[in-house]
């Protein structure tokens, strides 16, 4: 990673985002199993019709029939195709949870370099970071898409808000340790102006953590999204999801285990892939981190 | 010390304002009239626009903030609108099993964690610390209901181990409380365990290479007593540190483990309340679980100094 001429050591600190080679990629397995399971959902949801038939059939003679090679996971409580449940349930989830965490990254980093920037920005908006983290991620949100009425926009938003802290303290973080750093203080002496050493000096080191964050930041999208859903504040009970299939599953679990456990896997499987991914994109950047 | 705690005190003050600000008008910018919600459906307008002046709803919003942030303090929550009780006396019902859930959470998984993360820095890259790598892989990304559903099938409906759900307060029949409390704390355990493991290898790590810990295994100190007595109380305040800011991350845990199994705590309380759209009840909840987690982290940054004499303000 280092490169062997002593410039370096004037450069941004931060690991930087340098080009992965296959054989160093090979070598990180989480890397590589996170890439692989989520490329393999992420082709399950978007080729959902293809694969499977209708979520939504109803069929009172198969209730809650066991899996067979008709029906790879069975049928729930109204008799409808759980696998076609969990392979469209999936489109909900990536979407709900790659929105929400796409905005919360916005956000966050536009927070977080303000702050990192300026003392007066820093001392307010940071308090109020603290008060959006002292409130329970899952509280907020019902809190906020019950009062607001719902809807996957509202939905989106409630799952957005009590991520941003996370993003915002992080970038926070980079910026101040940046800031400090001989090329920003030779941009400073050259006379750039604030917007363009934000811009081109002090953003592109919040990069690599940022990625890396990211991937932390969708999984728990992901998971407050299947969360809401289950409690029955989150996705429409007509659009199948995995929180809401689990939700309606579940005193169906001692005759018909599989409606609960085929969407809990899914879900489980989704996190797991990008948390994988996060961790594999986190070794390759900042070898040292393997250990923690 | 004095200095530092009226500058923290002062600090918790704001962030709580916030979050107050925060709740409040979280709840008036709703669409919904809670005066009408009130009223019921057959009422007239006269009697909706009689409850708003009742309860103030007309004044300037800056007033009614003043006048709920009053009542706040004075720990004055107000009535359900559906209930009609005090918020007060309901949060009071449903805090024992809260409160039960998450304390035997807490002791569980930081005993647990606590040893795993030692035992997993004793052998870097070792047979322990592979399988917490595992574990907690496995921890962060199965959901609470998930893990929830699973265990209630194994243990409670197939063996028969535990009961399914349900729950009895400890002074009616301690040993039933227990036992129906065993799944829930392992369900919601699993991830705190995790996190609690994982931070306490990587701060053990750390401490792990130093001097004294060299010192130490020179003079043939046993190695349980370096692990837990010379490393661990160096690399207790980043334990510590997570400790505190999973509480909100406990608290989202426990509402939904609450339902899971069907425990008549804060979080079926809160969940309840924002179906029936009852404002006071969400205000109440809101403002205790933050204030609840805002208060431990405040303990958490004070107590440092006792781990780490070090540590002064």
């Amino acid at each position: 990673m280092a490169s062997s001429n002593g410039l370096s050591e004037l450069g941004p600190q931060e690991p930087g985002l340098k080009f992965i080679g296959w054989k160093v990629a090979l070598r990180n397995p989480k890397l590589v199993i996170g890439t692989l399971l989520l490329v393999a959902l992420i082709a399950l949801a978007v080729f959902a019709p293809l694969i499977a038939g209708d979520p939504l059939a109803l069929d009172p003679f198969r209730r809650l029939q066991k899996p067979s090679s008709e029906l790879l996971l069975g049928a729930d409580h109204l008799g409808r195709d759980v696998f076609a449940r969990t392979v469209f349930g999936g489109r909900v989830s990536l979407l709900v949870g790659l929105a929400s965490a796409g905005c919360a990254i916005i956000f966050g980093l536009i927070i977080g370099i303000l702050a990192g920037y300026s003392h007066r920005v820093d001392a307010i908006v940071m308090r109020l970071m603290d008060g959006v983290m002292s409130l329970p991620t899952i509280l907020l949100a019902i809190a906020m898409v019950a009062i607001s009425g719902g809807g996957i926009g509202i939905l989106v938003i409630a799952i957005m808000i009590p991520q941003i802290p996370s993003v915002a303290r992080l970038v926070r973080s980079v910026v101040l340790s940046t800031k400090q750093l001989p090329f920003v203080e030779a941009a400073v002496c050259a006379g750039a102006r604030t917007p363009r050493i934000l811009l081109r000096h002090i953003l592109p080191s919040t990069v690599a953590p940022l990625i890396v964050q990211s991937a932390y930041v969708c999984a728990n999208a992901i998971l407050t999204e299947a969360g809401l859903s289950f409690l029955g504040a989150g996705v429409p009970p007509e659009i199948p999801s995995w929180g809401n299939m689990i939700s309606a599953s579940r005193i169906y679990l001692p005759v018909a285990p599989w409606s609960v456990f085929a969407p809990g896997i899914a879900l489980a499987a989704m996190v797991l892939a990008v948390n994988l991914l996060g961790d594999g994109i986190r070794i390759a950047v900042d070898p040292k981190s393997r250990r923690r | 010390m004095l200095n530092y705690l009226i500058r923290r005190l002062m600090s918790t003050a704001l962030v709580m304002l916030l979050v107050g600000l925060f709740v409040f008008l979280l709840l008036r910018m709703s669409p919904g009239d809670p005066a009408a919600i009130i009223a019921g459906d057959t009422a007239t307008p006269e009697v909706i626009a009689g409850i708003r002046s009742k309860l103030g709803l007309n004044d300037p919003l800056v007033v009614q903030f003043m006048r709920w942030g009053w009542n706040i303090v004075n720990l004055e929550l107000g009535n359900s609108i559906f209930s009609e009780q005090p918020v007060l006396t309901l949060l009071g019902q449903r805090l024992q099993p809260t409160i039960s859930l998450s304390a035997l959470t807490l002791i569980l998984s930081i005993s647990t964690g606590v040893i795993y993360g030692v035992l997993a820095a004793r052998r870097p890259e070792g047979l322990v610390d592979k399988s917490l790598t595992l574990f907690s892989a496995l921890g962060f990304s199965i959901p609470v209901f998930v893990a929830g559903y699973f265990l209630v099938y194994w243990f409670a409906i197939g063996l028969k181990w535990f009961p399914v759900q349900g729950y009895t307060p400890i002074e009616q029949d301690p040993v039933r409380w227990i036992t129906q409390l065993i799944l829930p704390t392992i369900t919601l355990s699993l991830s705190y365990i995790a996190l609690i493991a994982r931070i306490t290898k990587s701060s053990m790590l750390e401490v792990m290479s130093d001097d004294y810990i060299r010192t130490a295994v020179a003079k043939g100190v046993p190695e349980r007593t370096i692990l837990f007595t010379h490393a661990l109380k160096n690399a207790g305040v980043p334990v510590l540190t997570v400790i505190g800011l999973g509480i909100a991350y406990l608290i989202s845990g426990v509402v939904i483990t609450e339902t899971v199994y069907n425990i008549p705590g804060i979080g079926r309380l809160i969940v309840d309340a924002i179906n029936n759209r009852d404002y006071p009840i969400i205000e109440g909840v809101l403002m205790l679980c933050s204030g609840a987690y805002v208060l431990i982290n405040l303990l958490i940054d004070l107590s440092y100094s006792l781990i780490d004499p070090r540590i002064r303000y």
